[in-house]
C-alpha cells in the first residue's frame, strides 16, 4: 500500500531549479542575433497626437520603429472588449498609453532614443476619480462613462426600511494596489515567415496572448505559438499585460525579422501596468433590535481605468462578494466599473472581494456599534447557514458551521482576554493594542456560466519510460501548479510522485485548460487532470496490456510496452458543467460558484500613538478549503497572501498624479519586509468539495480577502475611532485622532468641563 | 546615468572561484556584467535600486546588491554569485532546507535570499529567529510572506549543528 500523496507535501516540482538559480526566467534567455525593444509612451492623460518628432543627436537608421500604422491585423488587445489599442493611433487616453515602439541591438542606446522622440498633444479634459466620472460632466468612455454594472435583487428590499429598528449606513474605501510581483513583465519575440509568430514570456495565462496575438497580426491560431517560461510571480498582474507587452515584441520582430526581447523595469512596470481597482462602496442596511440583518442597499463603484479590460469581470466577483458570509433575507446590490484617464486597473489576488469585503467587515462592525451588541455576536447571529441562500440565491448545501469556525479562530488567538488585557493597558499606555476579526468567503473558479464557456481541456500522456506527463495550459508562478497537479495524477493512478512530470506551457504542445486565474486550477483543472490521468489507464486496460487493479511497476510496464508499440499514449479530458448547476446572467441569479471557502480572520494590533503606526503583533488565519492538498504549499499561499493584505491594509498607497502613478519605485511604495510580518498563525479545516479534485476548492485569492479588515477593526478597537479607507497610513491614523479629540473637545466645552 | 559612456576598458576579478577579465564600460552595473558577458543568470534583477535583494552577491565577503555596483568598484574583487553559492557543498543543507519548508514559490528572490542566508550563517551559526529575520531584511519576497523562508534558515542552522 503507497502512501496516500495528495495531501502531503510533496517537494515543489521545480524546487531545486529555483533554490540553486538554475531556473531560467525570460531575462535568463538570449537568442542570437536579438534586439532590444523599448516603448514610447504618452506623457499627458488625454489628447490628441497632433505630430510626432524624432529629434537629432540619434542615429535613427540603426534603431526599428513601430508605430499603429505597422500593425497587420486590429490594432486591439483582444480580450472582452477590444476598445484597449496596441498602440495609439492619434489619440491617448491615460498617460503611460503606448505610442511607439523601439529597438535596437544594444538596449544601453534605448533610453536615449525614447527620450528624443518629441510629441505634440492637443489635450483633452482628463478625469481621474470615480466621483468625477460619475459626475459625466466630461465623457471619456462611451456615453456616461461606464464599462459595466451589475444589479442583484433579492426579495423585496424597499419594503424593510419600514420595519427596521435600525438603518446604517456607512461608506468604505479601498485604494490601488500594484502586485509588486519580483519579476517585471517580459518578453521575447520571434517572427518567422513559415512558423508565424513565437513569444515566450512571463505570464499567467498563454492562450490570452494567443488570442490577443492572432487579432493583432491576422494570423491564423497554427501560426501563434505561445511560451510561458518560468515566471517570478504574477498574483494576476500577468493575467492580461502580457498580451500587450506580447504584441509590442511581435511587431518589433515582425518588423525587423529578428528575435526582439522587451523587459520592463522595475519604474516601467509600477507606472504602465494593471494594477488593484480603486473602490468605493456605500451600506445601508436594516437591522432589528436584537441586531439581525432585515435587508439593505450596497452600492459599490469600481475605477476600472481607461479601458474595459477585465473590469466587468473583477465587478462581477466584486458584486457576487459584496454580501459578506451573511444572510440576506432582502437585498439590491448596485455595481458599476467607470472610466478614468489612468492606465487600466485588473486583476490582483482576489479580483474584487477584497474591496467588497472590505466594506462588508467594516459596515458589520458599524451595525454592531448601533445595535449595542458586539461584533462577534452580530456576526454569529447572521453568518449564512446551510439551507439559506447568498445573495443570488444559491442554496449553501454543505454543512458549514460559521459559528463554530468563529468559536475555533476566537479560542486560537485568545480573543476575549486579550480585549480584556488591552482595554485595561489601552487606559494608560501609550501603545494601544485591539483585535479585530474578519468573516469572508471567496467564490471558486470562473463566476456563473464561466467555466462552461471556457470548456477547458486537459492531456495526459503516457512517457516511454512508463510515467506520465500532464499536459496544460494552467502555469506556475510560485502558487504550486506544477506541484498540486502532479500529485493529482499521480494520485489517481497510483504512481510515485516522481514518475509524474509536467509539460512546459506551449500553445503547440498542451490543450486549453484556461487561464491560471480565479483560484480554479487545483479544483477545476486538478479535477480534469485526475479525469485524463484515469483516461490513460483505462487505454491500456482497453488494450488488454493492464489490469484494473493494478501495481504502479505493472502499470509502468504496461505505458512503456503501448508508447513503444503505437508511439503515443494520450487521453484529454474536457469540463463538463456538472448537473443542477443553474446560472442566469441576465438577473445575476443562481450557482454563482461550484464551491465557496470559507474563513475567519484575527488580528491582534498595536498603534504606536508617537509614531501613529499600527503593527500586526499576531494574526490567527483559520479556514475550510475542502481539502488540503499539499500542507506546505498550501500554508505558503496563506502566508504569502496575509501578507500581501497587511501590505494592502498598513503600507501600500499608490500616489495618483494627474492619471500617473507617482510613486513607481520600491524606494517609496512599500510592502511589507521580513522585518513588519508577525507571527502568523495557519489553520485549516476541510470539508470536502465533490465538484474539486479529491475535493479541492481554492486557496490562492481566499487570504488576500480578510486581513485588511480584520486589521482595520482591530485599529478601531485599539483607539475607538473607525476608519473607512485603505491603505491606513500613519498620517490617516494620525488625523483620525486628531479629529476624534477635536470632537470631543468640542463637545465637552458646552458642559464647561474646561 | 548612462553606463555606457566612457570608453570600455578591461577589468579583472575572481568569480566563484575563477579569474576572469571582462571588457567593459566602467560605470556599467555588475549585475549587467554577470548577467550578460559572464552568463551568470541566477544573480536576477527585482528593482534596480538596491531595494529588494534580488541580485545580492558577496564581494570579498560583503554582502551586496550588484545593481548598484559599477563594474570598476569590483577590479580585484573576490566575487562570489548563486551559483558559486550552489557548488558549495555546505549549501546542500540549506538548499534542502527551502525544498521541505516552502521557503521558494516563484524562485525569483531566492538566490538573493540564498546568498544573503549563506552570507549570515558564514558569521553565525545558530541564528535566533531575530538573526535571521535581521539578515534576511534586505531581501524582498511578495510570494511566501517570509516565514516559511526564516524558518528554512532556521532548520538549515539546525540540520548542519546536528551534523
Amino acid at each position: 500500500m503507497t502512501e496516500p500523496i495528495v495531501g502531503s507535501s510533496t517537494p515543489r516540482k521545480e524546487g531545486r531549479d529555483k533554490v540553486s538559480g538554475c531556473a531560467r526566467y525570460i531575462d535568463d534567455i538570449r537568442f542570437p542575433n536579438m534586439l532590444y525593444g523599448t516603448t514610447v509612451r504618452s506623457r499627458i492623460a488625454r489628447g490628441k497626437i497632433k505630430s510626432i518628432h524624432f529629434g537629432a543627436g540619434v542615429r535613427w537608421d540603426e534603431f526599428v520603429v513601430v508605430s499603429a500604422n505597422d500593425i497587420p491585423g486590429k490594432n486591439c488587445i483582444a480580450l472582452i472588449e477590444n476598445d484597449q489599442p496596441c498602440l495609439a493611433d492619434g489619440v491617448v487616453n491615460h498617460p503611460e498609453e503606448a505610442i511607439l515602439l523601439l529597438a535596437h541591438p544594444d538596449r544601453h542606446r534605448l533610453p536615449m532614443a525614447a527620450a528624443a522622440v518629441s510629441i505634440e498633444y492637443e489635450p483633452l479634459e482628463a478625469v481621474f476619480t470615480i466621483e468625477e466620472s460619475e459626475r459625466k460632466d466630461k465623457i471619456i468612455w462611451g456615453t456616461d462613462n461606464t464599462f459595466k454594472a451589475f444589479l442583484i435583487q433579492k426579495g423585496e428590499v424597499d419594503g424593510v426600511w419600514a420595519k427596521a429598528d435600525y438603518i446604517v449606513e456607512g461608506e468604505y474605501c479601498t485604494g490601488a494596489q500594484e502586485q509588486l510581483y519580483i519579476e517585471t513583465n517580459g518578453v521575447i519575440a520571434q517572427s518567422d515567415a513559415q512558423r508565424g509568430i513565437t513569444v515566450w514570456g512571463s505570464l499567467q495565462c498563454p492562450y490570452y496572448v494567443h488570442k490577443a496575438l492572432m487579432t493583432l497580426c491576422g494570423l491564423p491560431e497554427d501560426k501563434v505559438r505561445v511560451v510561458q517560461t518560468e515566471t517570478g510571480g504574477a498574483f494576476g498582474g500577468k493575467e492580461e499585460y502580457p498580451s500587450m507587452i506580447a504584441a509590442h515584441a511581435s511587431l518589433l520582430a515582425m518588423k525587423s525579422r529578428r528575435p526582439v526581447k522587451m523587459i520592463y523595469d522595475r519604474a516601467e512596470d509600477m507606472a504602465a501596468t494593471t494594477k488593484r481597482h480603486p473602490s468605493r462602496t456605500r451600506h445601508r442596511t436594516a437591522v432589528s433590535k436584537d441586531g439581525r440583518i432585515l435587508g439593505g442597499e450596497i452600492e459599490l463603484v469600481i475605477d476600472g481605468g481607461a479601458y474595459v479590460t477585465l473590469s466587468p469581470v473583477v465587478l462581477s466577483r466584486a458584486t457576487i462578494h459584496a454580501g459578506g458570509p451573511y444572510y440576506w433575507p432582502h437585498v439590491r446590490i448596485r455595481t458599476k466599473a467607470v472610466a478614468t484617464n489612468a492606465p487600466p486597473h485588473g486583476a490582483f489576488r482576489g479580483f474584487g472581494a477584497p474591496q467588497a469585503l472590505f466594506a462588508m467587515e467594516r459596515h458589520i462592525e458599524r451595525i454592531a456599534r448601533a445595535v449595542n451588541v458586539s461584533s462577534v455576536e452580530i456576526r454569529r447571529k447572521n453568518f449564512l447557514q446551510p439551507g439559506q441562500t447568498t445573495t443570488t440565491e444559491q442554496a449553501i448545501h454543505e454543512p458549514i458551521d460559521l459559528g463554530q469556525l468563529l468559536d475555533r479562530a476566537l479560542e486560537l488567538a485568545d480573543y476575549d482576554a486579550k480585549r480584556r488585557r488591552f482595554a485595561e493597558q489601552n487606559q494608560s499606555n501609550r501603545q494601544k493594542n485591539g483585535m479585530g476579526i474578519a468573516a469572508f468567503l471567496h467564490g471558486a473558479g470562473f463566476t456563473g456560466s464561466g467555466e462552461r464557456h471556457l470548456g477547458s481541456v486537459v492531456g495526459v500522456e503516457g512517457r516511454p519510460d512508463g510515467g506520465v506527463r500532464v499536459l496544460v495550459s494552467s502555469t506556475e508562478f510560485g502558487q504550486g501548479t506544477n506541484t498540486v497537479l502532479c500529485q493529482i495524477a499521480a494520485e489517481a493512478l497510483g504512481l510515485p510522485y516522481e514518475d509524474v512530470a509536467i509539460a512546459q506551457p506551449d500553445t503547440m504542445e498542451v490543450p486549453n485548460s484556461g487561464p491560471t486565474v480565479a483560484s480554479r486550477t487545483a479544483m477545476v483543472v486538478g479535477k480534469l487532470v485526475a479525469s485524463a490521468a484515469l483516461g490513460v489507464k483505462q487505454t491500456l486496460v482497453g488494450a488488454g496490456v493492464l489490469r484494473d487493479r493494478c501495481t504502479a511497476e505493472e502499470f509502468r510496464a504496461a505505458c512503456r510496452s503501448y508508447v513503444a508499440a503505437r508511439g503515443r499514449l494520450r487521453s484529454l479530458a474536457r469540463y463538463e458543467q456538472p448537473e443542477g448547476i443553474f446560472w442566469d446572467d441576465q438577473k445575476y441569479r443562481g450557482e454563482a460558484y461550484a464551491a465557496f471557502a470559507w474563513a475567519i480572520y484575527v488580528a491582534e494590533v498595536e498603534v504606536d500613538l508617537a509614531t501613529y503606526s499600527a503593527r500586526v503583533k499576531d494574526f490567527v488565519a483559520l479556514q475550510e478549503i475542502g481539502r488540503v492538498m499539499n500542507p506546505v504549499l498550501a500554508r505558503g499561499q496563506i502566508l504569502g497572501g496575509v501578507t500581501q493584505g497587511i501590505g494592502f491594509a498598513l503600507y501600500e498607497k499608490v500616489e495618483w498624479r494627474d492619471g500617473r502613478m507617482a510613486n513607481n519605485q520600491m524606494t517609496n511604495y512599500i510592502i511589507p519586509t521580513s522585518a513588519d510580518v508577525p507571527s502568523i498563525r495557519v489553520f485549516f479545516e476541510e470539508l470536502g468539495n465533490r465538484h474539486g479534485a479529491f475535493g479541492a476548492k481554492g486557496i490562492g485569492e481566499l487570504p488576500m480577502d480578510g486581513p485588511a479588515p480584520a486589521i482595520v477593526n482591530a485599529i478601531e478597537d485599539a483607539l475607538g475611532i473607525p476608519f473607512d479607507t485603505v491603505p491606513l497610513l500613519p498620517e490617516s491614523i494620525f488625523d483620525g485622532v486628531a479629529a476624534a479629540s477635536s470632537r470631543a473637545r468640542s463637545t465637552r466645552s458646552p458642559v464647561g468641563v474646561q | 546615468m548612462t553606463p555606457n559612456r566612457g570608453a570600455k576598458r578591461e577589468i579583472s576579478f575572481v568569480v566563484n572561484g575563477d579569474h576572469r577579465t571582462v571588457c567593459v564600460y566602467p560605470m556599467e552595473r555588475l549585475l549587467d556584467v554577470l548577467r550578460q558577458q559572464l552568463s551568470l543568470t541566477g544573480t536576477k534583477e527585482g528593482c534596480g535600486e538596491g531595494e529588494c535583494g534580488a541580485c545580492s552577491v558577496l564581494i570579498d565577503g560583503a554582502l551586496v546588491d550588484s545593481c548598484l555596483v559599477p563594474v570598476a568598484q569590483a577590479e580585484g574583487a573576490r566575487i562570489v554569485t548563486i551559483e558559486g553559492v550552489a557548488a558549495n557543498p555546505r549549501f546542500s543543507a540549506l538548499g534542502q532546507a527551502f525544498l521541505d519548508c516552502g521557503g521558494a514559490q516563484c524562485g525569483i528572490c531566492t538566490p538573493g535570499m540564498m546568498v544573503a542566508a549563506v552570507h549570515l550563517l558564514d558569521r553565525n551559526s545558530a541564528p535566533t529567529m531575530d538573526d535571521i529575520r535581521e539578515g534576511l531584511s534586505g531581501n524582498l519576497c511578495r510570494c511566501t510572506g517570509y516565514l516559511q523562508i526564516l524558518e528554512a534558515v532556521a532548520e538549515a542552522a539546525r540540520r548542519t549543528a546536528v551534523r
